[in-house]
């Protein structure tokens, strides 16, 4: 009978799960800057000498810079990610992969996933509580980090699934996210991660100035957009000026009485705020960024967790982002056919990543970038991007402290922002009064081989990355 | 104008340039590390030429480290680090 299936090390199971040179891992990234499962699973799969390995992780953060030795020495020879922070960005940039990294959106990875296009040998499920057959959930523990939905696709499609876990407990553990249907073997260890690298104790708005006039330009945008009304839903990022934005929101919300339906996405303290004042009937949570959020879908049913293909498979039947009203994103450059890049830095190296961008571009009823219109003196409009990581036949408007421009293909939002008075403006006016306080920039230098792929969420190549020297 | 001791303006602060000037008697030797480089590298240090030379300045070697200023900040930083730097 097979009652237990805690093996006595990383190593113990990583031998069972079979794994050989030439095989691919999985990761995901609720853990976020905090993460120790990925080092401490390649260190040990380094260790035993396997190599030529694909790492398919759902997001890289500056921790796993240790994975960079991994690449140097042969143990990890392809990546496929959705999102890469600076740092690792950087070496990938310079060129340290032969092969080109292949990046996905939130939403075209698990679909992949499900559709075989991108199979998995051994998942490893970073856990914050289990029990002893792999009953696993995000909500409790030392290192809980609420959600762990983009862990789903993983864990029901990869060949053999190693549950990593801080925390122990008795079976069954109750409220579990991904059960023990899906799980081969658990491993205890001391910590699967570092609880403030995990979530932030507090997410804040911006204080800046420029960042809470754009803030409450967004909102009077969505306020005019005809879209605000009881059953509106509704997606922001973490960054301080789509925070803000949320807080102008809530404030016309409640001030108008307008029940929305659901707040969607990555969950911070203040769509958490906004379910409580009852702004919103539900939360659809694929990741918690603060504590706030962690406890909320610990204890609040109406606060839903929900896996990466519910999020945004565009080849799920359907999914949450299929019936968002309203998302702000951010870019780090947009050009005058409204393509978003969230790739690269003005120097065209990696920094970034579309993460749930696209999906939820392609699936919102209206898209908004909020940027402000340069960031240390490189103009956030171009003539063309360097990387297209959303498409700009997407994206509906564009706010910025010194405008808002329309993508002229949703004439209706042009109308209605132009009735309700807000400075509206043509995007390339927009492009050229940042130029005259920046100055034009010289043209982008060429860049070298491809180091990455930019496969858009239905599986077709979108862009391409080059590489940047070194510095 | 000359420049007869070292002279420090401005910040490291982003979006702002960190100007240093020291005395030189071989022109104008300009420094520039910017985090703009590939975009705005040459315009810097012809702006920060035009300064000096607006400015009276025939030698100097000055360094500059931009973390995205504008021009017009820019401009302000080496004025500052001038007038500190030619003494009373």
């Amino acid at each position: 009978m097979k009652n237990n299936k805690v093996v006595s090390s990383l190593a113990e199971a990583i031998r069972l799960s079979g794994l050989k040179d030439g095989m691919t891992v999985s990761f995901h990234h609720h853990l976020r800057n905090g993460d120790h499962v990925l080092n401490m699973v390649m260190e040990e799969i380094a260790q035993m000498g396997i190599r030529d390995l694909t790492v398919n992780a759902s997001s890289l953060f500056d921790i796993h810079a240790p994975l960079l030795r991994h690449i140097e020495n042969g143990v990890v020879t392809h990546l496929k990610t959705n999102y890469m922070a600076g740092g690792i960005g950087r070496a990938i940039s310079s060129g340290i992969l032969a092969d080109p990294v292949e990046f996905r959106t939130h939403g075209g990875r698990p679909s992949d996933i499900e559709l075989g296009r991108t199979p998995i040998d051994v998942a490893f499920i970073a856990a914050p509580t289990s029990d002893p057959m792999g009953n696993c959930s995000g909500k409790y523990g030392k290192s809980a980090c609420g959600s762990l939905g983009y862990a789903f696709p993983d864990a029901m499609n990869a060949r053999q699934v190693v549950v990593i876990t801080d925390n122990l407990v008795a079976y069954p553990m109750l409220d579990w996210s991904i059960p023990e249907t899906y799980v081969d073997y658990v491993v205890a260890v001391d910590a699967i991660g570092d609880p403030s690298g995990i979530v932030s104790g507090t997410t804040r708005i911006t204080r800046d100035p420029v960042g809470l006039v754009m803030a409450d330009r967004a909102a009077q945008v969505i306020r005019h957009s005809g879209l605000l009304k009881d059953g509106f839903s509704f997606q922001t990022g973490a960054g301080g000026a789509s925070l803000a934005a949320a807080k102008y929101l809530r404030d016309i919300m409640l001030r108008e009485k307008i029940h929305g339906s659901f707040g969607s996405g990555g969950i911070t303290g203040y769509l958490v705020d906004m379910l409580n004042d009852g702004c919103f009937e539900s939360l659809m949570d694929v990741q918690c960024f603060d504590l706030k959020a962690v406890e909320s879908i610990r204890t609040n049913p109406r606060h839903q967790e929900i896996s990466a293909s519910h999020y945004a498979s565009p080849s799920a039947r359907s999914a949450v982002v299929d019936s968002l009203d309203v998302v702000i994103l951010g870019a780090t450059e947009i050009d005058t056919d409204f393509n978003v890049n969230v790739h690269t830095d003005s120097n065209g190296s990696i920094m970034g990543g579309s993460g749930g961008h696209s999906d939820t571009a392609a699936g919102a009823k209206l898209s908004m970038i909020i940027a402000p219109m340069f960031r240390a003196r490189m103009p956030i409009i171009t003539d063309r991007v360097k990387c297209i990581s959303t498409p700009g036949r997407d994206i509906d408007v564009l706010v910025t402290q010194g405008g808002i421009a329309v993508n002229p293909k949703n004439q209706e939002l042009l109308l209605r922002l132009k009735d309700a008075g807000l400075p509206v403006v043509d995007i390339h006016d927009l492009k050229e009064m940042v130029e005259r306080t920046t100055g034009t920039p010289a043209p982008a230098r060429e860049g070298g081989r491809v180091v990455a792929n930019v496969i858009y969420r239905d599986g077709t190549l979108l862009d391409t990355i080059r590489s940047v020297p070194a510095k | 104008m000359e420049i007869i001791k070292r002279a420090i303006a401005g910040t490291l602060e982003s979006s702002d340039a960190y100007v240093e000037i020291e005395p030189g008697d071989s022109g104008i030797r300009c420094e520039l590390e910017s985090v703009v480089e590939q975009q705005f590298g040459d315009s810097i240090r012809r702006l920060a030429e035009e300064v000096l030379a607006d400015c009276g300045v025939k030698n100097a070697n000055i360094r500059i480290t931009d973390r995205g200023a504008l021009e017009c900040v820019i401009r302000a930083r080496i004025e500052a680090a001038v007038m500190r730097g030619k003494g009373e």
